[in-house]
């Protein structure tokens, strides 16, 4: 059996992926595939957790990530669309009108 | 009962504040006067159902209502009737009553709605000076001490769009809330000393002390207390605010500023006496402020030109010599002086308006002269006033002043007597320096001739009738005629002992001044009542005999006064003759020769100018006290405190702000990635700090 350690360690590298994927890629759409990778590190996680306890609480939280994650990229999708049809552009440091 | 006195004239100022515009003038001044005569009846009725009780018992107390209950603190609004607020609230509904009928004829030139107005104040300051006096307690006193200065300020300021009458309300007002500052601190004191506001209650518990032989509480509550009276009675230090206070129309300075209110500061120390027989040093201080203030105020009268002034200065005079009565332990001769005062100078005050009424508004006596055949009513009232003021034998003023002189003189102060002898002079002086300048001589206002009185109007309620001389009209003519039979008669309750008379006054008001419950006799008791006959000379003593003793019982009594009936009557003559001596004077220097008071003017020329600028206290004052003030206002409160500190701490507040956000705002950038890359140092920073501490 694979032991905890391999499977955390796998989760954060994935997540170390995502989240240099949200800081430094520049497409709005490849940001929110970023955030999908860090989503999933995390469920990897839970289960690997939920596995090594022998409870099925790291599943059912997976589920509901998932779910949120679906739902997240949706809206997030529906975003860049109008964002796009605005703005002509998908480079999220062009968006910086939410300021004082 | 009692609560129909006050409320009636209250009742009349506020038909007369809320309606007054819509009244007329016959309408309104009915108003007030049926509210003071209806004040009058009660009152009547009160102190005729309290002569009717034993000599001892007299009282008659009416609690209105609860009124502050706090803790051990209980202070009921409660209105009592004793022989000594009896006088009062006769004498204050009594010539109040006057001065209202005088006041329908003397304002009648004024607009209707002012007209209301005027006696809308004149009820008010009636009730609350009723309230003064029959109030049980401290603050039911403070109650009217404080509503009767400011109907004071009101009425003095009446003509408000005269910048010296607005001036001279302010300038009465600020001194009177220094004095009354006084009174606060001293009623404080005396809550914390006897527990007790209530002025029976404090009187029997002081009573039970024995006289303070240092200065101690009870020395710190009656000076404190007597600091009130000066300001509002008018004394050294405080008095500066009276002679001002002329500025109003004349029947106000008649009925407040000479008969009534002044005397609330009198009346105080005279319900508090039991206190102040308790304090040897607060007395003395008493007798020695009213003795000075009653040389000064004479000195100054001599020599004044405005008819109001002399009789202002002449009122500050005769206060003091009603506390020179007080100070030497004679309260009820210092009642019964300011009872007979209240007619003379009532009289004396509305003599003059009637004057100034006949002249148009000239006040100044210089420029009058002669009007004793033009004005013959206001003439022989006037003169019956002064000769009652001077102290002419048989008049009311001879047996109260004389009374104080005996009281002060057998009591040992034989330098307060000797300069309230030289006070007495000086009134009758400048009394008959009025009289003669005003009514005798020669006409010295060459315009009224061709019936044209120039106005130098001071008194905007003078006004002439076409410039031709009328003497006062029936309104006017028969309050003067009233009140100049009551200067004459009014004397006659006090008739000293040694006249042949039983000074039922004093018999009368005894019981007020001592503390009650003592008067069952007891070892104690006697002890006390002994302690205070040395506080209070004579009058105490006299009242154990009763007031049916005969002089001759009274011998018995109290050998050290049967020894001295023939001091008595000597002091009596002369003082009669110091009188007489004044009026002569007065007659020699402004009737006979003229320029013989000019010449002793010019001889000492220097002590003129003092006297003619009254000491120069005013402008001491305002040297001393108004100046500092308004410079430290405006340059440390104003320029340094208010607009540095508190406008600079607000404007600071402001700035901070905007200087910090002018910083803080590079931090919002707008950038999504930004604030993700800060939320996720946040978060790994936070987490760091959890798994590494």
């Amino acid at each position: 059996m694979v032991p905890l350690g391999h499977y955390l360690i796998l989760s954060a590298v994935l997540f170390a992926t995502g989240t240099i994927g949200v800081f430094l890629r520049r497409n709005v759409i490849t940001v929110l595939l970023s955030i999908e990778v860090m989503l999933n590190a995390v469920n990897l996680a839970f289960i690997a957790f939920g596995r090594t306890q022998g409870a099925v609480d790291g599943q059912v939280i997976m589920f509901f990530v998932v779910t949120v994650a679906a739902a997240e990229a949706a809206i997030g999708l529906a975003l860049v669309i109008a964002l796009f049809r605005h703005r002509e552009s998908l480079n999220p440091d062009v968006f910086t009108s939410l300021k004082w | 009962m009692l609560l129909l006195i006050p409320l009636l004239p209250f009742l009349g100022f506020l038909a007369n504040h809320a309606f007054g515009r819509r009244l007329s003038k016959p309408a309104a001044g009915g108003v007030a006067c049926a509210a003071m005569f209806g004040a009058l009846a009660a009152a009547a009725w009160s102190v005729w159902s309290l002569t009717r009780m034993p000599p001892g018992a007299r009282g008659i107390v009416q609690q209105v209502m609860p009124w502050m209950e706090s803790g051990a603190l209980s202070v009921p609004f409660t209105l009592r009737l004793d022989p000594l607020g009896a006088v009062m609230v006769l004498v204050v509904t009594f010539v109040g009553f006057l001065i209202h009928v005088y006041s329908t004829a003397y304002m009648h030139d004024e607009r209707a709605s002012e007209y209301a107005r005027y006696f809308a104040y004149l009820n008010l300051f009636a009730a609350f000076m009723l309230v003064l006096v029959l109030g049980a307690s401290f603050p039911v006193m403070f109650i009217g001490w404080e509503g009767v200065g400011l109907c004071s300020y009101l009425l003095i300021g009446f003509w408000f769009t005269k910048p010296s009458a607005s001036d001279a309300g302010k300038k009465a007002f600020v001194v009177n809330r220094v004095g009354d500052f006084g009174f606060l601190l001293g009623m404080f004191v005396v809550w914390s000393q006897f527990g007790s506001l209530d002025f029976q209650e404090v009187a029997r518990r002081a009573g039970s002390l024995p006289p303070e032989a240092s200065f101690g509480a009870v020395s710190l509550a009656t000076l404190l207390l007597f600091l009130g009276a000066t300001g509002k009675s008018a004394q050294i230090p405080l008095y500066v605010w009276l002679p001002d206070a002329m500025e109003g129309p004349t029947p106000v300075s008649a009925l407040i500023h000479a008969a009534t209110m002044v005397t609330a500061g009198v009346y105080m120390i005279g319900r508090n006496a039991v206190l102040f027989s308790h304090a040897p040093e607060t007395l003395a201080i008493v007798a020695g402020v009213g003795v000075a203030t009653a040389l000064m105020a004479g000195t100054i009268g001599l020599v004044q030109n405005d008819i109001k002034r002399v009789l202002a200065y002449s009122t500050v005079s005769q206060l003091g010599l009603m506390f020179v009565a007080m100070g030497v332990g004679a309260f009820a001769a210092g009642i019964f002086h300011l009872y007979t005062h209240a007619f003379f100078k009532a009289l004396l005050f509305l003599g003059s308006g009637a004057v100034i009424h006949a002249l148009a508004g000239e006040q100044d006596i210089r420029r009058m002269g002669g009007l004793r055949k033009d004005l013959p009513v206001t003439y022989w009232t006037f003169l019956v006033g002064s000769l009652a003021i001077a102290g002419v034998p048989l008049l009311s003023g001879f047996f109260s002043k004389d009374e104080i002189l005996w009281k002060s003189f057998s009591g040992g102060h034989t330098l307060v007597w000797g300069v309230a002898v030289v006070a007495s002079l000086l009134t009758a002086v400048y009394m008959f320096r009025l009289v003669f300048l005003t009514f005798h001589g020669e006409r010295r206002n060459a315009g009224h001739e061709d019936g044209s009185w120039s106005p130098g109007s001071s008194d905007p309620g003078g006004h002439g009738h076409g410039g031709h001389l009328h003497d006062a009209p029936p309104a006017m003519a028969i309050v003067l005629v009233l009140l100049a039979v009551g200067s004459v008669f009014a004397g006659y309750v006090g008739v000293p002992a040694v006249l042949g008379g039983s000074n039922h006054i004093e018999h009368f008001l005894a019981p007020s001044f001592a503390a009650p419950g003592l008067e069952t006799g007891g070892e104690h008791g006697a002890n006390l009542a002994e302690a205070r006959a040395e506080m209070a000379v004579g009058g105490e003593a006299k009242s154990e005999g009763g007031p049916a003793a005969a002089p001759e019982g009274e011998g018995g009594h109290e050998p050290s006064e049967s020894g001295d009936h023939g001091t008595e009557l000597g002091l009596m003559a002369f003082s009669s003759g110091i009188a007489l001596a004044g009026i002569g004077i007065a007659a020699y220097f402004f009737l006979r020769r003229k320029d013989a008071a000019d010449r002793v003017a010019a001889r000492f020329a220097g002590a003129h100018r003092v006297l003619l600028n009254k000491y120069y206290v005013d402008e001491l004052y305002d040297a001393v006290i108004v100046q500092p003030i308004k410079r430290t206002s405006e340059r440390a409160l104003w320029k340094a405190f208010d607009a540095g500190v508190i406008d600079g701490a607000v404007n600071g507040a402001g700035s901070f702000v905007n200087g910090a956000s002018a910083i803080l705002r590079r931090l919002q950038t707008g950038s999504m990635r930004a604030y993700a890359l800060s939320v996720f140092v946040g978060v790994v920073l936070i987490l760091g700090y959890y798994v590494w501490r």
